[in-house]
């Protein structure tokens, strides 16, 4: 077939009139389309929130079956690994053994004169002596270790929680000598192998990670109580300290309570009722 | 002689070169198709639409974890009038609540391109935990 010069002209402007328009008319059906609906993120509508939360624990409710069980509570929720035994030799076979010193801490119990050194006293009450205290982190109002943190990966949340972001935690270790409370842990080792029980709700975490107590920000976000709080039979109280009318400030008001090295000044959010 | 030396060189240089082309060449396979659960087929869509979804789903989940983590906002309001629980790996509407089989799903293709993301060195899931 020949074609004249005049036919291909018409059909080559057909065609370039075409290749013009049609990305015109797919960018405009495309903004439509985006008014219509765009992503957002919200908060779950039964989350607990406040504007600075806090920890009230009263050492008269404390005992050492309660303590055991409130530490069992949140090494379960959080997958927190346990160093007192030997993992299954059949399930990790190449595991090196146990060393006590690789510990990760969440909340665990202590004796009076570790917990607070600067109230140490000769003739102390004798029930403070073999009382079994539970320490945690702190979620101080001044966190040191949150300006140690050179990745931001330990930040502090508008509502008084310090959080850890494993993801962007490079195992440096600056906040843990920063915190003046030794309620940081470091992961020397994939922590699998000494969690007898997945709980798949929370991530493990992994080697060359620092760790601590989240105040159960993951539970909070679900309109839960942390974990602690629900075993503890009364003992620990989480709350807002800035409402004067929550259950934490109640308990202080009734009270007299004191803080962990309240002399540094990091203004510790976890009181303990004497 | 230097030009036979020359010569010589050159050719172990254009095969060495060129290795890595004819060592793959023939030996192609398609790429694998992601496997859908019975859920994920059953919901109908996903997050993003499946190409947008497809090419952009690391981007989303970094979005997502940094929402999650730093700012406690967990549910996400998608564009297409679903809700979903910004969640990697546990409960209803987050990505393994629906797409349950991690190796079906997410393994058959990240193998395939040799891509190895670190999510699962500290996200468990259900079906990894029961073994």
């Amino acid at each position: 077939m020949k074609k004249s010069r005049r036919s291909f002209l018409k059909v080559a402007g057909v065609s370039a009139l075409g290749i013009g328009v049609a990305p015109a008319i797919k960018a405009v059906a495309a903004s439509s389309a985006h008014a219509a609906a765009e992503a957002t993120k919200t908060k779950n509508p039964e989350a607990l929130t406040a504007k600075r939360w806090g920890m009230v624990i009263d050492t008269n409710k404390l005992n050492d079956e309660v303590a055991a069980k409130i530490v069992e509570a949140c090494r379960k929720t959080h997958n927190v690994p346990d160093f007192h035994h030997e993992p299954d030799p059949e399930k990790f076979p190449k595991n090196r053994p146990v060393n006590q010193k690789q510990e990760v801490k969440w909340i665990w119990e202590e004796h009076f004169h570790n917990a607070f050194p600067d109230k140490e006293d000769e003739f102390l009450a004798e029930k403070f002596k073999n009382l079994p205290f539970l320490v945690t982190c702190n979620h101080c109002k001044n966190a040191p270790c949150v300006q140690a943190c050179p990745t931001q990966a330990t930040f502090k949340r508008d509502d008084g929680i310090v959080l850890m972001d494993f993801h962007r935690c490079i195992g440096c270790r600056f906040c843990m000598a920063a915190c003046p409370f030794g309620s940081r842990s470091f992961n020397f080792r994939d922590p699998r192998p000494f969690i007898d029980e997945v709980n798949p709700d929370f991530p493990t975490r992994t080697k060359g990670v620092v760790e601590k107590c989240n105040l159960c920000a993951e539970r909070l976000a679900k309109g839960l109580q942390p974990a602690c709080v629900e075993v503890s039979e009364g003992a620990i109280t989480v709350g807002d300290l800035e409402d004067p009318n929550s259950e934490v400030r109640a308990l202080l008001n009734e009270k007299y309570s004191i803080r962990r090295k309240q002399e540094l000044g990091t203004e510790p959010s976890v009181y303990y009722i004497m | 002689m230097s030009k036979n030396a020359i010569m010589a060189g050159l050719a172990v240089f254009v095969i060495a070169a060129l290795f890595p082309i004819w060592f793959n060449f023939g030996g192609t396979e398609a790429a694998p198709e992601p496997e859908l659960s019975a859920k994920a087929k059953a919901a109908g869509k996903c997050v993003l639409d499946k190409y947008d979804m497809r090419a952009n789903h690391m981007s989303l989940l970094d979005e997502w974890r940094d929402s999650v983590v730093r700012d406690a906002d967990r549910k996400y309001n998608a564009a297409n009038g679903k809700q979903f629980q910004m969640s990697l790996s546990t409960g209803e509407n987050s990505c393994l609540g629906c797409h349950e089989d991690k190796e079906k799903f997410c393994d058959k293709c990240h193998t395939y391109a040799s891509v190895d993301p670190y999510c699962w060195e500290c996200h468990t899931t259900p079906k990894e935990i029961n073994q």
